[in-house]
């Protein structure tokens, strides 16, 4: 590899702003945004319902917005684990095979900025983006809440909500990078984006199917573990596994800041629970160090994606 | 930049060569464009030029030779080549969705102009490709001519040292190429050396200064076209006439310097003498008893030296 003179960073904020200014006029956009508004108001509006007849004293009556489940729809906590991933792919699916397409990389290129400010600049547009939409999402949801329910968020609640904002965004970036490197590895937007969409079911929809086929393969079931239930390894091994989807990571994230009597995000010994209450609530700080290994997870995820699109694309020729 | 920079050759390039899995698409090539001057990188499809631009450019990395463009190493310090040098990509494409003007201002802020000398140098530049008044019209209206020339308003409007122009006539009718052509008559006009690669030789040998003549990737010849055509057609200067009288063949094959004639039919006559030999020609016509309609020197074509080039003896090589 050849010494490099100059900024990774010129010209990132350029491309940043081009491409933050295309996302928020496309076409595209508009049609992601409703279909989240629709089903997220849909979960929420449900949610409120119910929320008005039960509990008028739960402490965390905002948060319930997120985390209850009105059948036949889901809670909007689950939703946003299928929609956020959508949205990100349909941001992120054509971002460099788009400019090969319309045959304006070379031009782009022969500009003095590396490779690496225009994946960053799209990608940082792309999550700016996700940004903007998850944002107002929340607000609005917050405005429903108060003109619904007629009570006011609590500070914890919003920083909760803060907390929420954040991790989202750092699932978002993960299905943003991985659908830019499909657009890297593949030149045709539509086999790009049915690639990224692929592993979306997979992740969403397959993974915990097979995770839970894999560990009966692995730990086959006895006449022992019939009485017993399964073992301590076992439920581990599942869960590991579980984990290697971003959804697994992004739901227990939610749970465990959305719903503060969240104590633990896996097998939980009786020692664990000595002096503990339960059902009560877990201050902010050890919900957030609760979740710390997931979120770590997921921005690791991002960094991984976006280096190997990086490494794919430097190796690129720029002639179509 | 030190004077003595400024002096130097824009490119230059010494047993440059791109292998693609092991064949040589660019095969040790020795290239030199002065200071504002027009070369021409001529030769037919697949011959080596584009892949020979992209390593000028650093946006291949060569597998052999040196380059300096502009002073600097492609290689090893692409940023700064591309600070000094302007590129119009084979079949040039822009976003659509956006307004000519839209499109530059993006690529002038990417090579670092500032936002108000942006504004000035794109509305200069828009107005010497004529597109001035559509430049507020989103791309997608505009025809392949106007696409071309904005690739050209981008060039001009960075200012370089050197413009790279990929096949820039391609797909053009003749009053367009004939336009465009004259537009990068205008580069040359502001001192800015320009490298245009085709493979339509003869549109582009008008405005081009030096050639080379590309095949399989090599250069097999080099220099202006006079020089070529001395080299190849050997020393031949070329005329045509058109003449009636009797016995016209033998009695022209009989002046003294003429080397060849060929009849071209309807009493057309193609002559290679060794030097001027014009007015001989018209006295031994006149004397013979004939008339002469006309008479002609005949720059050779690109064309016919390419070609005859490839009829000797190089050809089986
Ligand atoms: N990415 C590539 N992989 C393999 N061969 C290539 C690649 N790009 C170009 N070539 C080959 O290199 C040769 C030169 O191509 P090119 O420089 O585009 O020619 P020209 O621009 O003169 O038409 C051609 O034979 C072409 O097939
Ligand atoms: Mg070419």
């Amino acid at each position: 590899m050849a010494r490099r003179s100059g900024s990774v960073f010129t010209g990132c904020g350029t491309v940043f702003l081009k491409e933050l200014a295309d996302h928020l006029g496309s076409g595209r956009m508009r049609i992601l945004e409703w279909l989240v508004l629709l089903t997220g108001i849909g979960a929420v509006y449900t949610a409120i319902q119910d929320l008005k007849t039960t509990t008028s004293q739960d402490p965390f009556l905002f948060l319930r917005l997120f985390t209850n489940a009105h059948d036949p729809l889901p809670s909007f906590m689950a939703v946003l684990g299928f929609l956020i991933p959508l949205v990100a792919i349909g941001l992120g699916f054509d971002a460099v095979n788009g400019e090969f397409n319309r045959r304006t990389m070379s031009r782009i290129l022969a500009q003095p900025v590396y490779r690496d400010a225009l994946l960053m600049g799209k990608f940082f547009a792309g999550l700016a983006t996700l940004a903007v939409a998850l944002v107002s999402l929340w607000l609005l949801i917050i405005g429903l809440g108060l003109i619904m329910l007629g009570v006011p968020p609590s500070g914890e609640e919003v920083m909760r909500g803060g907390a929420f904002l954040v991790v989202s965004l750092a699932y978002g970036g993960l299905w943003l990078a991985l659908a830019m490197l499909c657009s890297v590895i593949f030149r045709a937007p539509a086999t790009s984006a049915l690639s990224a969409l692929g592993l979306w079911l997979l992740m969403s929809v397959l993974w915990p199917l097979l995770s839970r086929f894999l560990t009966e393969a692995i730990f086959p079931t006895t006449q022992l573990t019939l009485l017993t239930g399964p073992s301590y390894n076992q439920i581990v091994f599942q869960q590991m596994l579980a984990r290697l989807s971003p959804n697994t990571l992004f739901a227990e994230s939610l749970l465990g800041i959305l719903d503060p009597s969240t104590r633990a995000l896996g097998p939980v010994f009786m020692t664990q629970l000595e002096g503990a209450v339960m059902g009560n609530p877990l201050p902010l700080g050890q919900s957030l160090l609760l979740i710390w290994p997931q979120v770590t997870g997921l921005i690791a995820g991002v960094i991984v994606m976006f280096v190997a699109a990086y490494i794919v694309f430097q190796r690129q020729e720029v002639r179509a | 930049m030190s004077e003595l920079d400024r002096n130097a050759d824009v490119v230059v390039a010494r047993g440059l060569t791109k292998r693609y899995a092991g064949v040589a698409a660019v095969d040790g090539i020795d290239l030199t464009v002065r200071r504002g001057e027009i070369f021409g990188l001529l030769g037919p499809n697949g011959a080596g030029k584009t892949t020979t631009i992209l390593m000028l450019l650093g946006l291949t990395e060569s597998n052999g030779g040196t380059i300096q463009v502009a002073g600097a190493d492609p290689m090893r310090d692409p940023l700064e080549v591309k600070r000094h040098v302007g590129y119009l990509p084979d079949a040039v494409g822009f976003y659509d969705n956006l307004t000519a003007r839209r499109n530059l201002r993006y690529t002038a802020r990417l090579s670092g102009l500032s936002r108000d000398e942006a504004e000035t140098r794109i509305s200069d530049a828009l107005a010497r490709v004529r597109l001035a008044d559509v430049a507020d019209n989103q791309v997608a209206t505009y025809s392949r001519g106007m696409r071309q020339r904005l690739g050209l308003a981008e060039v001009m409007m960075k200012r370089a040292e050197l413009a790279i122009l990929d096949e820039p006539t391609s797909g053009l009718d003749p009053q367009a190429t004939f336009e465009l052509l004259d537009m990068i008559r205008g580069l040359k006009a502001d001192n800015i050396a320009v490298l245009i690669s085709s493979h339509l030789l003869d549109r582009v040998q008008a405005v081009c200064d030096r050639v080379a003549l590309f095949s399989h990737g090599k250069v097999v010849l080099e220099g202006t076209v006079g020089e070529l055509a001395r080299q190849v057609l050997g020393g031949g200067y070329a005329v045509e006439i058109e003449a009636t009288g009797p016995n016209l063949p033998t009695l022209l094959a009989g002046i003294p310097g003429v080397q060849r004639v060929t009849d071209s039919g309807d009493g057309k006559f193609q002559l290679v003498a060794a030097r001027d030999i014009r007015a001989e020609l018209g006295k031994a016509i006149i004397g013979a008893g004939g008339s002469l309609m006309r008479l002609d020197h005949i720059e050779p074509s690109l064309d016919t030296i390419y070609r005859h080039y490839f009829e000797g003896d190089h050809g089986a090589a």
